[in-house]
């Protein structure tokens, strides 16, 4: 088990950078072509549709559940092999998967993010893939949701959690 | 050439899409040991622009650019995949998806979003206020809240089998179901549907 689980790191953000090695300019850049092709996969499998989630929603259709049951499931098998084997990063870092510590707010925040789902037909990933898309006006939904993170960055001390 | 065009143009079934959106957790973390989750991005734009001394938003934002060029590259996926590569035909939505849209006022299924909602002529109406500055407020919100979101959450958390990440995403749908059997149709005609 070459894996290490930090649990300080869950206080600096959600989706750390846990390498030590710098990266600056081009190198960042495979990020955005990663994040290209998942763009690319998001409108295809129309996943970032409102009809879809609508479907979803009203247990009218398995596309979405298909999707997400196996993205999950490729990413157990991911997981468990980079951890069986010891594969190490390109960099040749451990990979390191920091720790969930359980809080109120996954269930208060959880709740609250699923009504959001359900209105505006997007989780954030297809928020961005939605303005692509051409559906530009979902801009305002994005500052929206921008607000929304800063007011509970505002207020984040005096929420139960 | 143009048969593959043709052949990728079509929608991508789920056992095509799933997986390859689950590889992203093993490419992100091989490339250069990042985490998956996009919700953090909304924070890391709090963090440069607007972090007004407050302490949730004061760390090392530097160190995670990488995830708001990963949200930018997810636009530009956005518009490649519709300016090159779209789907010709009408969508394929669920027959009894469609009549329960119809009950709530929707007549235009043709695209991937209802054109009905998704016009700038109604971000200053009450249908605005609704879908965009209310629903959007909710998904930033909740998601900091929540700490995550379906990519940090579902995809990512469950992943690497942590149980808080299987609490978050159970209420991810909750929220979802309560929304579209309860509050839906309500929060609608209210708009003006």
């Amino acid at each position: 088990m070459t894996t290490i689980v930090k649990d300080n790191q869950a206080e600096v953000c959600d989706a750390p950078n846990s390498q030590d090695t710098i990266e600056k300019g081009l190198g960042l850049l495979k990020y955005m072509v990663i994040g290209v092709l998942f763009g690319i996969v998001f409108v295809k499998a129309e996943i970032i549709s409102w009809f879809r989630i609508q479907e979803m929603f009203r247990l009218q259709s398995f596309h979405m559940y298909g999707v997400i049951g196996s993205a999950i499931l490729t990413g157990v098998i991911s997981i468990q092999l980079i951890k069986r084997f010891g594969i190490k990063t390109i960099s040749g870092e451990k990979v390191i998967i920091p720790t969930k510590e359980f809080r109120k707010g996954q269930i208060i925040g959880g709740f609250i993010f699923g009504l959001g789902w359900a209105i505006t037909g997007a989780c954030p990933g297809p928020l961005f893939a939605q303005i692509g898309s051409g559906f530009t006006v979902v801009f305002v939904t994005l500052l929206s949701a921008i607000a929304g993170t800063w007011v509970y960055g505002r207020f984040a001390t005096k929420l139960p959690n | 050439m143009n048969q593959i065009i043709d052949w990728i143009s079509q929608p991508w079934p789920w056992y095509v899409a799933g997986p390859l959106i689950g590889l992203t957790v093993p490419t992100l973390l091989l490339v250069g040991n990042k985490s998956f989750g996009i919700s953090s991005s909304l924070r890391h734009v709090c963090a440069i622009c607007i972090p007004a001394g407050i302490p949730f938003f004061n760390y090392n934002w530097r160190k995670e650019i990488w995830n708001l060029l990963f949200v930018l590259g997810v636009l530009i996926g956005g518009f490649i995949a519709t300016q090159f590569i779209s789907n010709p035909h009408d969508m394929l939505i669920s027959e009894q998806t469609k009549a329960d849209l119809t009950a709530l006022g929707i007549t235009s299924f043709s695209g991937l979003m209802p054109a009905e909602i998704f016009d700038w002529n109604n971000v200053f109406t009450a249908k605005g206020l609704l879908f965009f500055v209310f629903g959007g407020f909710l998904v930033g919100f909740g998601t900091r809240y929540a700490g995550g979101c379906t990519s940090g959450h579902a995809i990512m958390g469950i992943s690497s089998l942590q149980w808080p990440s299987m609490v978050a995403t159970i209420f991810f749908m909750i929220g979802g179901f309560v929304m579209t059997h309860f509050l839906m149709g309500p929060l609608m005609s209210w708009v003006g549907f």
